[in-house]
């Protein structure tokens, strides 16, 4: 089960994503992202406090939030459990995406 | 726009699909919903795509492919609405059985793609596969589109690399490596710094395509043994996923892109040690993982009643110069260089590439011609191991259209000689520091890669502290593993607490190293070599998964003087271009002197012909043409004697004057100075002067 809230104030992004983000609902979640573009978007957090499980095209939704919204959109991720921080280093997405 | 291989045309038990593109070979993401599955096979009369969920013992599908889908002898179909995220799959073929005549096919067996970009079934490094499970090394499939912001192989120029040979679970296993993420590509990146701080500028790996660590494995006293080193590939296109730590996730791919990425942002080179000449599916007795159920007439050279030829030494050797196997070993090295940006190659038993089907070598053989001239590869580094197992040695004649370089195995062997005082070395190792013109004078010195140590034999520690090989651990009776290493222990076999024996080794490791990198031609290190890391005397440490292999970082600080050693002679190689000159040029230069020359104790005095254990040798270093700033000239004084010897030093243009850089027998070089136009030298060590 996968869900996703994705509001925008102003320019600040808060995604809330729970469950599973695997490639059967990423599209989903990339579609809803890209409506964003050209929105002048300053700030993206994701949020991930109830975030089981990311992968291969989970990782691409945040890589597109990062090239695609704007070259100075910073990206943070917040309430990061274990597994999926590790996802996040290994891979090298941590250059990039701030942990709070 | 839309397409309309968008939708599908058949249907089986809900699955859809329609037929598929002949090219690219694997399996590719070719919409949002559709993955083409193409295969190659010649003899085959059936082709049935299996599916299955991760890690499932049977598959949730199995798809035959109509006649309509196979164009010539390749087999595609696209099918839609697979979770790429979570499906693997495989082939089942048919087709004769008959090995005399070479054909071996069952329909029984779920095959490996070999194309698979991705190999699950050894996700996690050592743990324990079912062996009831059908399918062993599954296929599955990535997403190719890998954001390398703005990253390229970097072309660093052949003469100036200095190559660091390193196995990647080896590297950081140890707990006392301190990363994060060890034994694993993610725990190479945390060492990034260190190799900046060396100074190294390529990082050549051990094998990293899928292998089995446990092909072969077997307990000895308590002791799992692997597979470990990897010289056995499964899958061509795949990275070992034991080897990333996000392996179970299915991101081995793009933890491994990372890491190449960040190599290159520090300016480091990633080569990669390639296994062409066999397969892990062995001889007669071995699996089929994937070749010999496929093709098997294709992918291996048999001899004339079907059975494998071995001159790899490891039960099967690949068919290398027939045509659908060269391509497809040109599409793999394509594949890394282009999706992983790899810089380089070096190729395992390279000398198997040369032979033709019946094994003969050819002079010109397709492969290696191919490959030295194809469009993709055309800045990527070739490195020919120039030899096989079954007795072809091409050291200097390994067929190289200007393109290959070699392991330069005489080099090791005559430094090795004489820095345990073999005088009769001498005339040779004046050869082997010109960069061996003996050997590669219709090339370039950038072909002859230096080195006195690597992955196969005693790391540089062990050399000078081993007379034997200490290999009971492998558990073959200590038979398997190099009987002629050219070591000496310096007294002592193994550990020991003598100081004067410990100094000696320290001053041995040194001058070795000290000749390594003063030498033209490329020098490359073994890993810990630089740190006196030790596998205990044991020079074949192919399965050793434990701290015989893994590499003990707290030996950086106990042998932190060798590790300065290293980093101050890398670092002076890298300042000084006329070491690196690839020409072999050696005559005079615009500074009036030849540009390298030899001395005897007095300078301009060295009987070249005749043995000798104390010389010199001397660089003479143009500003104006090198672009330095200031005009030098290097001077190495090197004493293998056993005794100390007093060298004169050359005479050198007025207002200049003599510095020591280094010495091995001293910790403090810059205490050790040039009295009246000598130095002393103590027993068994290597001086390093500059003129400037």
């Amino acid at each position: 089960m996968f869900e996703f809230n994705v509001t925008n104030n102003e320019g600040e992004v808060d995604v809330d994503l729970k469950g599973r983000l695997d490639a059967t609902v990423a599209p989903q979640l990339h579609e809803e992202m890209a409506k964003l573009q050209g929105s002048d978007i300053k700030k993206v957090t994701f949020n991930v406090k109830d975030l089981e499980y990311i992968a291969s095209a989970g990782l691409r939704v945040i890589i597109f939030a990062k090239q695609k919204l704007g070259a100075d959109t910073e990206i943070f991720m917040k309430d990061v459990n274990e597994d999926v921080k590790q996802v996040i280093e290994m891979t090298g997405c941590d250059n990039f995406v701030t942990i709070l | 726009m839309i397409r309309i291989d968008e939708y599908p045309t058949h249907e089986l038990n809900g699955i859809k699909y329609r037929c598929g593109r002949v090219q690219p070979f694997g399996a590719s993401v070719v919409s949002n919903t559709g993955i083409n599955f193409s295969i190659f096979s010649k003899d085959a009369t059936y082709c049935e795509l299996v599916l299955f969920h991760h890690g499932a013992p049977e598959p949730f599908a199995r798809i035959p492919f109509p006649e309509e889908f196979r164009i010539g002898n390749v087999f595609s179909m696209i099918v839609y609405g697979l979770d790429i995220e979570e499906v693997e799959y495989g082939y089942c073929m048919d087709g004769p059985y008959d090995p005399e005549h070479g054909y071996r096919f069952d329909r029984s067996k779920i095959l490996l793609d070999p194309y698979a970009k991705l190999v699950s079934g050894r996700n996690v490094w050592g743990r324990e596969p079912d062996w009831s499970d059908q399918f062993q090394h599954r296929g599955c499939v990535i997403l190719e589109d890998y954001d390398w912001e703005g990253d390229k192989p970097l072309e660093i120029p052949m003469k100036d690399l200095v190559i660091y040979e390193a196995h990647v679970r080896s590297f950081t296993k140890d707990e006392s490596s301190g990363v994060r993420y060890k034994g694993t590509f993610a725990g190479i990146l945390d060492k990034i710094p260190y190799l900046k701080e060396l100074g190294v500028n390529c990082i050549e790996l051990l094998p990293i395509f899928e292998f089995d660590e446990f092909e072969n494995s077997r307990v000895i006293d308590g002791e799992r043994l692997y597979n470990y080193w990897g010289y056995s590939t499964v899958c061509f296109y795949a990275p070992k996923a034991g080897y990333a730590a996000s392996a179970p996730l299915g991101l081995a791919a793009d933890e491994l892109k990372n890491l190449i990425k960040q190599l290159h942002k520090a300016g480091i080179e990633v080569m990669l040690d390639v296994v062409f000449n066999h397969t892990a599916e062995g001889n007669e007795q071995g699996p089929y993982i994937s070749y010999r159920g496929i093709d098997n007439k294709t992918y291996y050279l048999l001899t004339p009643d079907g059975y494998y030829y071995n001159f790899s030494g490891c039960g099967n050797t690949m068919n290398c110069n027939n045509a659908i196997v060269r391509n497809c070993i040109l599409d793999a090295l394509r594949y890394w260089v282009s999706d992983y940006h790899i810089d380089g190659f070096r190729f395992d038993l390279a000398s198997i590439l040369s032979r033709d089907e019946n094994g003969a070598p050819m002079t010109s053989p397709p492969l290696l011609e191919t490959l030295a001239h194809d469009a993709v590869l055309g800045k990527a580094k070739l490195i020919a191991e120039a030899w096989d197992a079954g007795g072809l040695y091409q050291v200097g004649s390994f067929p190289a259209w200007g393109r290959w370089a070699e392991w330069n195995g005489k080099y090791r062997d005559c430094i090795r000689k004489f820095i345990k005082s073999t005088a009769e070395c001498g005339p040779e190792l004046v050869w082997r520091l010109k960069g061996s013109p003996d050997l590669y004078g219709n090339r370039n010195s950038d072909a002859s890669i230096n080195f006195i140590t690597c992955h196969d034999g005693f790391t540089l520690l062990d050399m000078v502290s081993y007379n034997e090989k200490h290999n009971m651990a492998n558990g073959e009776d200590n038979r398997d593993g190099n009987n002629d290493n050219d070591s000496w222990n310096c007294g002592i076999e193994g550990e020991t607490d003598n100081e004067e024996v410990l100094k000696l080794r320290n001053r041995q490791v040194k001058n070795a190293a000290g000749l390594l990198l003063l030498s033209r031609g490329i020098p490359m290190i073994l890993s810990g070599d630089e740190f006196g890391n030790t596998q205990s005397g044991n020079n074949n440490a192919y399965c050793q998964d434990n701290a015989i292999s893994w590499l003990d970082w707290n030996k950086l600080k106990e042998h932190k003087d060798i590790f300065d050693f290293f980093r101050k002679m890398i670092a002076f190689r890298l300042q000084h271009p006329v070491m690196r000159r690839s020409d072999f040029y050696t005559g005079q230069n615009m500074l009036g002197y030849p540009e390298m020359s030899f001395h005897g104790t007095r300078p301009w005095e060295l009987d070249e012909n005749a043995p000798f254990l104390s010389f010199g040798f001397m660089y003479a270093e143009p500003a104006a043409y090198y672009g330095t700033g200031e005009d030098a000239f290097i001077y190495c004084a090197v004493n293998a004697y056993w005794e100390d010897v007093t060298f004169e030093l050359p005479v050198i243009p007025e207002g200049m004057k003599w510095e020591v850089v280094a010495y091995t027998g001293s910790e403090q070089p810059e205490k050790c100075s040039v009295d009246n136009g000598n130095v002393h030298l103590m027993g068994r060590s290597l001086m390093v002067l500059i003129g400037h």
